[in-house]
């Protein structure tokens, strides 16, 4: 081979190892049509398809545009990302219950949007079966963006911005709910969390510390029956023994279905990224992972009709505590936390 | 000659083309209508909203400011038993007379000797997501922390009523057990209806009924019913709500 083919070849081979490294991350591009959603690996099939949502990077972008406006708000001042940041997982870093208009506090705390196409029900209580009208919550909670749906749309149609931005994404000049839920759902669907240290060590391309190693397989024992991998939840309404906070009095899944059985359950939260989505549990009453582990780790101590299978957390030492810290630090996925694609557009 | 021949071929033309013309027409599947017209009224009277005061089975005092509901899953029962779906989704509001004219177009051929329908939404229209049209939830009759439609509302004003203002109001939805609140409805034609013409119907809603039928029911104790208590029990209320005149 001469030099200039050698040359060639390697910069052919750098070539196609980029496009199957990039595209091993990318579980969707924005630049290919039409566009198409590769899962993660050894992820199932997901709740939420897109089938009646068909991908397309345009529908995308409006979602975007959407997610970091305003405008959704009553008086212009609340988006979605205010309540939801991309640093935090799309969480809101360092506030225990959300923080919404004219300053008023929410009675929850904001989870991650991560991996929501696998969902098979959304908020704490469970109480909304599809990801697309998981919006309409938000937008016209008095304490949070206090719209009107029907405003909504009416603003949208006044705006030449969106004018635009529909018009690119359907192909006519329609702007109704359904189409702005929908472009919604595509930002949110897509927001999927799955290249940490974890997954890069189960594909054989990283390999944990000692520690993190102990922490793995404790967490496999005392953690996985409600958080089990790849998702790090199970989906299921869970009581995992949170002393009750009198003055919320949040009966959680039980507000959705007056069965006293179901008060004090709470749909059982991704680990994914938790080193970011501090503070924890639905009302965010732990600052810090440790505190978690001390919770889980003092069952005296937990609201009497707790899961059992909590027991089998047993009691763990300082070491043990500590090792499971490490370990839930693997989850964090710094892909996800900084892919350019979920920021908002307007910083950019 | 040449002109006979010319004038007969054309004159064949033209008696060909009635033929193909006749057989078309009687070949054509004949598309008719289903028309329904909605009459809501307590009693014997028409319902006004807010202006008149009506009376229950117990004699309590009433009126009405908001009469809603959703209409979905039309089917027309044929002279075999046999269900044949149409399909639609209407919402009705007693504010919105338009509303009270539905219309499902292109029946499929038949002889039918009834009608159903459901009151309230199936359960997969529950689950499916952002929808336009009667089920936008724009149109107000939508929970979005509980998802689901909110498939009928009854609000007004009673004496007995123990909500401020003397105000009640029935929300009613969910599409699960045990507070399923969807409900069928089977109305028998008097007569056969042939889909070789439109069929037209009466259909009447008598607020009566969701008092008195199968329970009779004490606004006292129903003066707010807008969640999963008791909604079973309006649920089967107005499952008796509806008579084609
Ligand atoms: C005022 C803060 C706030 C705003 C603004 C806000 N959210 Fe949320 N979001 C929350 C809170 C709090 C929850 C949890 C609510 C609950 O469980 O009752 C939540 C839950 C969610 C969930 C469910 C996640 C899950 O795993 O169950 C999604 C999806 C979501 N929000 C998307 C959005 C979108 C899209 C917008 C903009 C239209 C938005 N949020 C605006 C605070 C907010
Ligand atoms: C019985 C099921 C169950 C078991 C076992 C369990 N969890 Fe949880 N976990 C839950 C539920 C339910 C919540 C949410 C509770 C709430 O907010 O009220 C939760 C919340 C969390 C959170 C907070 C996440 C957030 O974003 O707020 C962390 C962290 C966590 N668990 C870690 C663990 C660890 C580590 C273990 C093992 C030592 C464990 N869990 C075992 C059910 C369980």
């Amino acid at each position: 081979m001469s030099n200039k083919s050698s040359y060639l070849f390697i910069l052919f081979a750098v070539l196609i190892a980029f496009v199957v490294f990039s595209s091993e991350k990318e579980y969707f591009s924005l630049l290919r049509e039409p566009m198409k959603l590769s899962l993660p690996k050894g992820f199932p099939t997901p709740a939420y398809n897109f089938q009646k949502n068909k991908l397309n990077a345009k529908v995308f972008n409006l979602g975007r545009q959407l997610f970091y406006d305003p405008i959704l708000s009553a008086d212009g001042s609340i988006s979605c990302g205010s309540c939801h940041q991309q640093i935090a997982a799309f969480a809101h870093i360092d506030h225990a219950l959300s923080h919404g208009i004219y300053g008023k506090i929410g009675k929850r705390n904001v989870p991650a949007l991560q991996n929501l196409i696998w969902n098979t029900s959304y908020m704490w209580d469970g109480g909304v079966n599809n990801l697309e009208v998981q919006p309409i919550n938000p937008i016209t909670n008095p304490i949070e963006m206090n719209e009107s749906l029907a405003h909504v749309v009416q603003k949208l149609n006044a705006s030449v911005k969106y004018k635009t931005l529909f018009f690119k994404a359907y192909n006519d000049s329609l702007i109704n709910s359904e189409r702005l839920l929908k472009a919604l759902a595509q930002f949110t669907g897509l927001l999927i969390s799955a290249d940490a240290k974890y997954d890069r060590v189960m594909a054989k391309a990283d390999t944990f510390t000692t520690q993190e190693q102990q922490g793995f397989q404790l967490y496999k024992v005392k953690c996985a029956n409600c958080h089990p991998a790849p998702l790090f939840t199970d989906n299921s309404m869970r009581n995992n023994g949170l002393p009750i906070d009198t003055a919320l009095h949040d009966d959680g899944r039980a507000t959705i279905t007056h069965q006293s059985g179901d008060k004090n359950k709470f749909r059982v939260p991704s680990l994914r990224n938790c080193e970011m989505t501090y503070p924890y549990m639905h009302d965010g009453r732990f600052r810090k992972l440790k505190e978690v582990i001390a919770h889980y780790n003092n069952q005296s101590k937990m609201e009497r009709n707790y899961d059992r299978s909590i027991n089998k957390i047993g009691t763990l030492t300082a070491e043990e505590q500590q090792a499971l810290v490490l370990f839930l630090k693997t989850l964090t996925d710094k892909t996800f936390l900084y892919d350019r694609r979920f920021a908002d557009p307007n910083n950019q | 000659m040449h002109r006979f021949l010319k004038l007969s071929a054309f004159t064949g033309a033209i008696g060909l083309l009635v033929v193909f013309y006749s057989f078309y027409l009687i070949k054509r599947p004949i598309r008719s209508n289903l028309r329904i017209n909605i009459i809501h009224l307590v009693g014997n009277r028409e319902l006004k909203l807010d202006s008149v005061t009506y009376h229950n089975g117990l004699n309590q005092a009433y009126t009405v400011s908001k009469f809603k509901y959703y209409l979905s899953n039309f089917e027309l029962i044929n002279s075999n038993h046999q269900a044949i779906p149409l399909g639609e989704y209407f919402l009705i509001d007693e504010e919105d007379p338009a509303s009270k004219k539905i219309a499902i177009k292109n029946l499929p051929s038949g002889v039918y000797t009834g009608i159903s329908f459901l009151i309230g939404v199936d359960s997969l229209h529950n689950c499916s997501g952002a929808q336009s049209g009667a089920l936008d939830p724009i149109n107000g009759m939508f929970w979005a922390w509980h998802t689901g439609y909110i498939f009928f509302k009854l609000e007004g004003k009673s004496t007995a009523s123990k909500q401020a203002g003397g105000n009640f109001e029935w929300h009613i939805g969910g599409y699960q057990e045990p507070v399923n609140c969807i409900r069928k409805v089977n109305l028998n034609f008097k007569q056969k209806k042939s889909s070789s013409l439109d069929i037209d119907l009466d259909l009447v809603a008598d607020i009566n009924n969701l008092f008195t039928n199968p329970k009779v029911i004490d606004l006292a104790n129903f003066s707010s019913v807008t969640g999963v208590e008791k909604a079973t029990t309006i649920a089967d209320q107005y499952s008796q709500l509806f008579y084609l005149r």
